[in-house]
């Protein structure tokens, strides 16, 4: 979303005077920061920034933002977030859900707010458990998760939230984690993409399933798993001792070293954020043979669902007169006049 | 009911104050089509006119079979007309499955028009006859009409080069010429009609002209010799203005739009496909000019949440569905209750439960619109009576919804939506406008307080993007001011009066009593489309000499403030209802009455035969009533030996005869195309 003027502000700004009540240590804190942080950068009016969410521990994120906000149903927030863009395009919305929330109950609506390209930044807080409901395990868990629904651990396969976006349609797909000093960075390229933007971030749920992300996302000591793609860079990470390059027998990625700073001889891809086809591969990529992709996966942009409706009803209305009395009127009509019947 | 008089050899009198006629085929033979052209003729003719379409839920069902037997059946006359008829005088059957399906609706000593054409043996076996009725003597008690139609079509299109199949296609046009020179109504706007349907096919404007024309002169020339009359049924005088036929999904979405003119708001439909609410999708989808957007959502859930996003951002939120997709959206309606938001919810009722009867008419969702949503979440109820009343209760359910802060429900039937009726166009200036109004400013003293109410109950719309009033909503119980979470007791028991004294504050017009006395020995206390059967019968009884009076009730929630009283100033209490006694549930259990219910759920709308018969048994030993039966009706029971009016219905498959599913007619079969 682009903000048409520049408003200026301060983080404090931003902040209401509700009590903010995730657990203590909580990833949702450093989220909810880097955006206070953000939106000033950004210059936004808060009058016209809203956050929808839907229901969850991350869904109590409105309350916490001096903005607009509406806290609504389990897993519809796309849907009352597309009402409302159509209702006011002049609106810059943020949609926060979580993996329950955007992938389980409310998977439908994700897929078509994000193939439908309603212009928004849609923030999927992934923590891979249901936090608010007390530790079930989610579409995200992962295999063998042991959880009071999943005592013995769970067996369903669990869902990539950048695939499925990816899949859905999605023109914009970025991924941070809650603690990352980069996360505005995405967010504001998030923010500056025209169209529905999907920003997963993994979020550290302190008390159901704890430092599940600690293989890439560890405050020290885990910054060789993190691939930070930037448009036009060499896919490098490990401080640039390793690549990834594209297999062109198997057409698919692979971990590649890299020597002296050789990247080229090494055949490292260079990051292109229209190339929708890495982006596929990046989001498949699983984590452990291969690092954790993180920044602007894909980013390539194509006219959005509101301009095409505001520009349908332009085009429809184009020389008709909104005449209430004419369009009752309208018709095979007869009058009557005393008892005679007249066809007009 | 039509009330034609059958004396004469012919079946028809010649000039009858009402006559009711069916159009029945198979659902590729265009009957819904024929019925529609047919009524709009009827229209213009100045007769005031009632109609039922009554279509099978198959979209193309096997052809000749019973279940793919569509029919139209309209009921027309010189004085007013309110239902489409308990039993046609005229049956036009296209096939043999269509006479089977409709013969028992029949009065006896009516008319049969069949196309023998079709009556082959393919047909008749399909139909299960074991011998052609049309020849073995069993349709003696009544006359018919029979002749080859299908190769009479052949014959006047053969000009325009058409192979048989496609000839055929015409048939329903040569059927509704035919209709039309008996009835003696104009053929020039069925004319223009089709020229502009086919504009870009002159050719197949001109075969189905041919072969209307050829019906019609077909007419005159059968007079001389069988048993068909050109019947003359004079126009009914009604009040001076200019009219239009209209279904109640027309009315709706043409209510819809003049309440958000009225509140000065754009709308914001969001809408998920469902028989029978898609057609005001339909039509809302091509009104964008007067500020109205279309959202066809990806299921029904989604719909109403994007109205209600919408009404959040400053619009009039609608959504509309039936039965099962209302209960999804249900959630959704109890945020809109929350947050007081306003949203308006059209359902149109179908038979249920679940999937239930989709193309079938029902009142049965009435429990769920007043009680059916998680944890105490009032809401407005009104219902539309017609196809025409449906506009009015359009506007009406918008001001609520704009005034009150809060989402309404109408209630409309699958009957009322596609049903015809003439209608006197309104003028829109003619009703007051009552315009929302947005809050931009603090509203107590310097600070802003979103659920401050006003005198009304209602809380400020806030639309965001105004400076210094930002807030924050959801769905978490609020402080009754701040708006801001609070779960405490106190709190929670003052937000929970509050939403109920709004919505039982809504202040709705007295109940009237639309016909007879305001007490008496009975009241027939009615809602919805029961209207049209209702008030009939209790005209017919009082006509009588029968103490009964009739009562719709257009605000089921909250209902006048005067109706316990009303209540009780009958000794008896009748409520009919197509559901298993829903309202009566709810005038009880507001009113303590002895409410006593007539239900009936077959699909089909009252008879007015059958309400006639459950007033009578409240005059039972009362004088003039000696015996306990209501004297015969020799206008509506005309033939009474055949006693097929007798209140059990035993064949009629208005009750129910497991052989007439239906459904969408196919009426782009319908015309030559």
């Amino acid at each position: 979303m682009n903000a048409p003027t520049k408003i200026e502000t301060t983080l404090k700004d931003w902040e209401t005077d509700q009590e903010v009540r995730w657990c203590p240590g909580c990833g949702d804190y450093a989220i909810l920061k880097a955006v206070q942080r953000t939106l000033p950068q950004l210059g936004c009016d808060p009058a016209k920034t809203v956050f929808i969410s839907g229901i969850g521990c991350s869904s109590r994120f409105p309350y916490y933002m001096e903005t607009y906000g509406f806290h609504t149903i389990h897993g519809r927030a796309p849907a009352f977030a597309t009402g409302a863009k159509l209702a006011n395009p002049e609106l810059d919305i943020w949609l926060v859900t979580g993996d329950g929330d955007g992938l389980s109950i409310g998977g439908n609506h994700l897929m078509h707010v994000l193939r439908r390209n309603v212009n928004m930044q849609i923030m999927l807080f992934n923590n891979e458990i249901y936090g608010l409901t007390k530790g079930q395990a989610s579409p995200t868990s992962r295999e063998g998760t042991k959880s009071p629904s999943t005592p013995i651990g769970s067996y369903d396969h669990p869902a990539r939230p950048a695939a499925f976006a990816l899949g859905a349609g999605a023109r914009f797909v970025g991924r941070g984690f809650d603690v990352s000093k980069n996360l505005p960075d995405v967010l504001k390229a998030a923010h500056a993409h025209k169209g529905a933007a999907f920003i997963e971030i993994f979020q550290n749920c302190i008390v159901y399933n704890k430092d599940v992300f600690d293989d890439f996302a560890a405050p020290k000591g885990a910054e060789g798993q993190q691939l930070w793609l930037e448009d036009g860079k060499p896919m490098l990470f490990a401080k640039d001792t390793k690549g990834i390059a594209l297999n062109r027998q198997t057409l698919s990625l692979e971990v590649v070293d890299v020597v002296d700073g050789d990247w080229e001889a090494a055949g490292v891809v260079v990051h292109d954020v229209t190339n929708r086809s890495i982006a596929h591969m990046l989001v498949e990529m699983p984590f452990g043979a291969f690092p954790m992709a993180l920044g602007v996966l894909y980013d390539d942009p194509r006219p959005t669902f509101e301009d095409a409706v505001i520009a349908e009803r332009a085009k429809v209305s184009e020389g008709k007169e909104a005449n209430l009395a004419k369009l009752l009127g309208k018709g095979q009509t007869w009058t009557v006049s005393g008892t005679a019947q007249d066809p007009v | 009911m039509a009330t034609a008089a059958t004396e004469g050899p012919h079946g028809l009198h010649e000039s009858p104050e009402a006559i009711v006629v069916r159009f029945a085929g198979d659902s590729g033979d265009g009957m819904q089509l024929t019925g529609g052209q047919f009524t709009l003729s009827t229209a213009l003719a100045g007769n005031d006119l009632a109609t039922f379409p009554d279509f099978p839920a198959e979209i193309r069902a096997p052809q000749g079979t019973l279940f793919g037997v569509s029919a139209f059946q309209i009921n027309f006359g010189s004085r007013e007309i309110n239902t489409a008829g308990d039993a046609p005088d005229v049956l036009v059957a296209m096939n043999p499955a269509a006479l089977k399906v409709n013969l028992a609706a029949l009065k006896p000593g009516g008319l049969i028009i069949a196309d023998t054409g079709a009556f082959t043996k393919r047909n008749l076996d399909k139909a299960h006859y074991e011998a052609n009725p049309l020849e073995d003597g069993s349709l003696a008690k009544f006359d018919v009409l029979a002749f080859d139609i299908s190769e009479k079509t052949i014959e006047a299109v053969k000009p325009y080069g058409l192979g048989n199949k496609d000839a055929l296609r015409s048939k329903n046009m040569w059927t509704l010429g035919l209709a039309l020179w008996m009835f003696d109504r104009p053929r020039n706007p069925i004319h223009d009609w089709l020229k502009a349907k086919f504009k870009s096919k002159p050719d197949i404007a001109d075969a189905n002209i041919a072969a209307l024309d050829a019906g019609h002169a077909y007419g005159e020339t059968a007079e001389l010799a069988g048993p068909l009359k050109q019947v003359h049924v004079d126009p009914v005088p009604s009040e001076p203005g200019l009219y239009r036929t209209v279904t109640g999904a027309e009315a709706v979405s043409l209510g819809l739009v003049a309440g958000a003119q009225l509140a000065e708001l754009p709308m914001f439909f969001g809408g998920y496909p469902i028989t029978p609410a898609s057609a005001i999708l339909h039509h809302l989808a091509r009104l964008k000019e007067f500020g109205v957007t279309t959202f066809q959502a990806e299921d029904e859930i989604a719909a109403v949440c994007a109205a209600i996003g919408a009404s959040w951002a400053g619009q009039l939120g609608v959504t509309s569905s039936s039965g099962p997709g209302i209960a999804l959206k249900t959630e959704a309606i109890g945020l809109g209750i929350m947050t007081e938001l306003p949203l308006v919810i059209v359902n149109s009722q179908r038979g249920g439960p679940s999937t239930g009867l989709p193309t079938k008419t029902e009142q049965s969702d009435l429990y769920q619109a007043v009680y059916g949503r998680n944890g105490d979440a009032p809401m407005p109820v009104i219902a539309a009576r017609s196809p025409s009343d449906a506009f009015e209760v359009a506007i009406e359910a918008c001001r609520i919804a704009v005034e009150y802060m809060t989402p309404v429900m109408l209630l409309t039937d699958g009957y009322i939506a596609n049903a015809a009726e003439p209608w006197k166009v309104p003028d829109p200036d003619t009703f007051e406008p009552f315009p929302a109004t947005f809050l931009d400013q603090p509203n107590d003293g310097e600070n802003f307080l979103p659920y401050k109410r006003d005198e009304k109950g209602a809380r400020p719309w806030v639309k965001p993007g105004t400076p210094g009033l930002m807030h924050r909503i959801g769905g978490i119980e609020k402080h009754e001011l701040t708006g801001n979470i609070d779960y405490s007791p106190d709190n929670h028991q003052r937000m929970t009066d509050a939403r109920k004294d709004k919505v039982e504050g809504v202040v709705v017009p007295d109940q009237e009593v639309c016909l007879g006395e305001p007490s008496g020995r009975l009241a027939v206390v009615g809602w919805g489309s029961t209207f049209g059967p209702i008030h009939r019968a209790v005209d017919n009884c009082r006509r009588k000499g029968l103490d009964v009076s009739h009562i719709h009730v257009r605000h089921i929630w909250p209902m006048p403030k005067n109706m316990g009283e009303l209540l009780r100033g009958y000794e008896h209490i009748l409520v009919p209802e197509m559901n298993t006694g829903q309202f009566k549930t709810v005038l009880r259990d507001q009113f303590l009455v002895d409410a006593q219910p007539l239900t009936k759920t077959s699909g089909q709308p009252f008879q007015i035969a059958e309400l006639e018969e459950e007033i009578g048994k409240y005059f039972d030993g009362i004088e003039d009533n000696e015996g306990g039966e209501v004297a015969v009706n020799e206008e509506q029971l005309p033939n009474l030996e055949a006693g097929h009016d007798d209140g059990t219905y035993p064949d009629a498959p208005f009750h129910g005869d497991s052989a007439v599913p239906s459904g969408r007619d196919t009426d782009s079969e319908g015309v030559n195309q």
